[in-house]
C-alpha cells in the first residue's frame, strides 16, 4: 500500500500531498495518508467527494484510506 | 522598489456578515443621541427622565420592527452578549425541566460557548447543504431533560435557511421553548414566528456595534444568570450605550423598509457569485443551499489553497472577505459549520454583501478571484 506521510504538516498540505501522489497509484489500488492536522478528518473525505474517489475511512487515528477509482 | 498594484478599483468591503456598514440614518440618530441622550436612564432629573424617553423609544420601535411587545425587548452590550443572555437565562428559567441544550451543529460559537458553561449541549446534525435534520431534531427535542432547544434562522457561515417553523412546531409539542439566533435574518429576511427567545446584532443590519436585542416572549421563563436586581427581565450589564441603541433602533426602520428590495438585488448578485466561482475556478465547492438561502452571502472553498493566503491575497486586491477556514481561526481548529456539513473546510471564503454592494465590485472580485486562487495554487506546486 501506498503511504503519504503528512504529519506535521497544516491544511491544506495533506490534501496537496495526497493529491500529488494520486498519479502513481494504480486505479483500484489504496493509498494511506497519515496526517495529524485536526483538518485532515474532514479534508480528506470531502476531496474524495469532490474528485469521485473512494474514502475507506479512518483505521487508526490520524490515518486515513483512500481508494484511487480513476 | 517597483509597486506592482493590480488597478481593480476603490476598495470593495465583502464582509457584511461580521459588521454591515453603518446605515446613514444610523449615523445621523447616533449623533442626535449623543447630544440628547448620554445621561443615566434610571435617574429622576430631567436629563435621566429624557434619556429613558429615549430609551422607551427604541424599545418601542424595535418591538414594532420585530413584531412583538414592547416589554419582551430588552438591549445587550452586544449580540453575542445577548446570546449568551438567552441561554443562559433560559436555562436557568427551565432548571427544574433539566439541564439539556438541544442545538444545530452549526450554532454560532457564542451558544456553544454559553451551553458548554451551563449544562449539556446537544448537537443535531445538518446535512451536506447545511440544512436541519429534522428527525434527528424531534427525538432529540423529545427526550427527557431538555430545557432548552437552540436553532439559528440561517447559518452565519454558509446561508442556508433553517426550517425555524418546523422546528419549532416540534418544540411546541414537546413544551421546550426555542432559542432563534437570527443575527443573520433580521433586518434582511422575515423569521418565522413560533419561538421564545430571539437574539439579534445591530451591527449586522447597519446598526452600530456594540448594540444586542433579546426577546423574551410573555410566559417564557427566563432567569438572570448574572448577579443584579431584576432576576425575571434581561438588563444589560451596567450601562447601556444609549446613543448607539437609539441608532440601532431608527437604523432597523430604516433598513426594513428596503428589504425586500435590497433582497432580491442581492439575491441577484450572490446567484451570479455562485455560478460564475463554479465556472471560472477549477476545483471548486460552492456550500449552502442554492435556493433556500439569505440573500446576501455566499460561501466556497478552493482545493489546495490555504484559506488565510487567500485572505491576505484578495485583501491586497482590496476585497474584504471571510473565511471558516482553520488556519483563519485561533483555535486552529476548522469551522465547525463546515464540518458538520461534511464540506471542504480549506480554502474557504465567505462573502456577504450590504445596501452599498454594487455590481461592479461584484464583477471585479469576479474578474480577480480566478487569477488569485491560481497564483496561491501555483506557489503550492499544485
Amino acid at each position: 500500500m501506498i503511504e503519504v506521510d503528512s504529519r506535521g504538516r497544516r491544511c491544506p498540505l495533506p490534501i496537496i500531498d495526497l493529491a500529488r501522489r494520486l498519479p502513481t497509484v494504480a486505479v483500484g489500488e489504496v493509498v494511506r495518508v497519515l496526517a495529524d492536522d485536526p483538518a485532515a478528518a474532514n479534508d480528506i473525505p470531502a476531496w474524495c467527494r469532490m474528485k469521485a474517489q473512494e474514502y475507506l475511512g479512518s483505521p487508526a487515528p490520524d490515518v486515513y484510506e483512500v481508494r484511487r477509482l480513476r | 522598489m517597483e509597486f506592482i498594484a493590480d488597478p481593480a478599483g476603490a476598495p470593495a468591503y465583502l464582509d457584511a456578515a461580521s459588521a454591515a456598514p453603518p446605515h446613514p440614518v444610523a449615523r445621523q440618530a447616533l449623533l442626535a443621541a449623543l447630544a440628547d441622550g448620554w445621561a443615566d436612564p434610571d435617574r429622576l432629573y430631567a436629563a435621566g427622565r429624557r434619556a429613558q424617553q429615549l430609551r422607551e423609544a427604541a424599545q418601542g420601535s424595535v418591538a414594532d420592527s420585530l413584531g412583538v411587545r414592547q416589554d419582551e425587548v430588552s438591549f445587550l452590550s452586544s449580540g453575542t452578549a445577548a446570546v449568551h443572555a438567552a441561554v443562559l437565562g433560559g436555562l436557568a428559567g427551565r432548571a427544574r425541566a433539566g439541564r439539556t441544550l438541544v442545538h444545530s451543529a452549526i450554532e454560532h460559537s457564542a451558544v456553544l460557548h454559553a451551553a458548554a458553561q451551563a449544562g449539556d449541549a446537544v448537537p443535531v446534525g445538518v446535512d451536506l447543504a447545511g440544512r436541519l435534520d429534522l428527525d434527528a431534531w424531534r427525538s432529540e427535542v423529545g427526550a427527557p431533560g431538555v430545557a432548552l432547544a437552540g436553532l439559528i434562522s440561517a447559518s452565519h457561515e454558509v446561508g442556508t435557511v433553517q426550517p425555524v417553523a418546523a422546528a419549532a412546531e416540534v418544540c411546541a409539542e414537546h413544551g421546550v421553548p426555542l432559542f432563534v439566533d437570527a443575527a443573520q435574518s433580521i433586518g434582511r429576511v422575515p423569521v418565522p414566528p413560533g419561538w421564545s427567545l430571539l437574539t439579534a446584532s445591530a451591527h449586522k443590519w447597519g446598526g452600530p456595534p456594540g448594540v444586542g436585542v433579546l426577546v423574551v416572549r410573555k410566559g417564557v421563563r427566563w432567569l438572570s444568570p448574572y448577579p443584579g436586581d431584576d432576576r425575571h427581565r434581561p438588563r444589560p450589564v451596567g450601562a447601556l450605550d444609549l446613543p448607539a441603541v437609539v441608532a440601532a433602533a431608527a437604523s432597523l426602520r430604516a433598513v426594513l423598509v428596503e428589504a425586500q428590495t435590497e433582497a432580491v438585488r442581492l439575491t441577484g448578485l450572490v446567484e451570479r457569485i455562485r455560478a460564475t466561482v463554479a465556472a471560472t475556478v477549477p476545483d471548486v465547492e460552492v456550500v449552502g443551499d442554492p435556493v433556500q438561502r439569505l440573500p446576501h452571502l455566499v460561501t466556497f472553498s478552493c482545493l489546495y489553497v490555504d484559506g488565510e493566503a487567500l485572505l491576505h491575497a484578495l485583501d491586497r486586491h482590496g476585497f474584504a472577505v471571510s473565511s471558516g477556514s482553520s488556519c483563519t481561526a485561533s483555535t486552529l481548529r476548522p469551522s465547525h459549520v463546515l464540518e458538520a456539513m461534511g464540506v471542504l473546510s480549506h480554502g474557504n471564503v465567505r462573502v456577504s454583501l450590504h445596501r452599498g454592494t454594487t455590481e461592479d465590485e461584484v464583477d471585479r472580485f469576479l474578474a480577480v478571484l480566478p487569477g488569485v486562487v491560481a497564483g496561491l495554487r501555483a506557489e503550492a506546486g499544485m
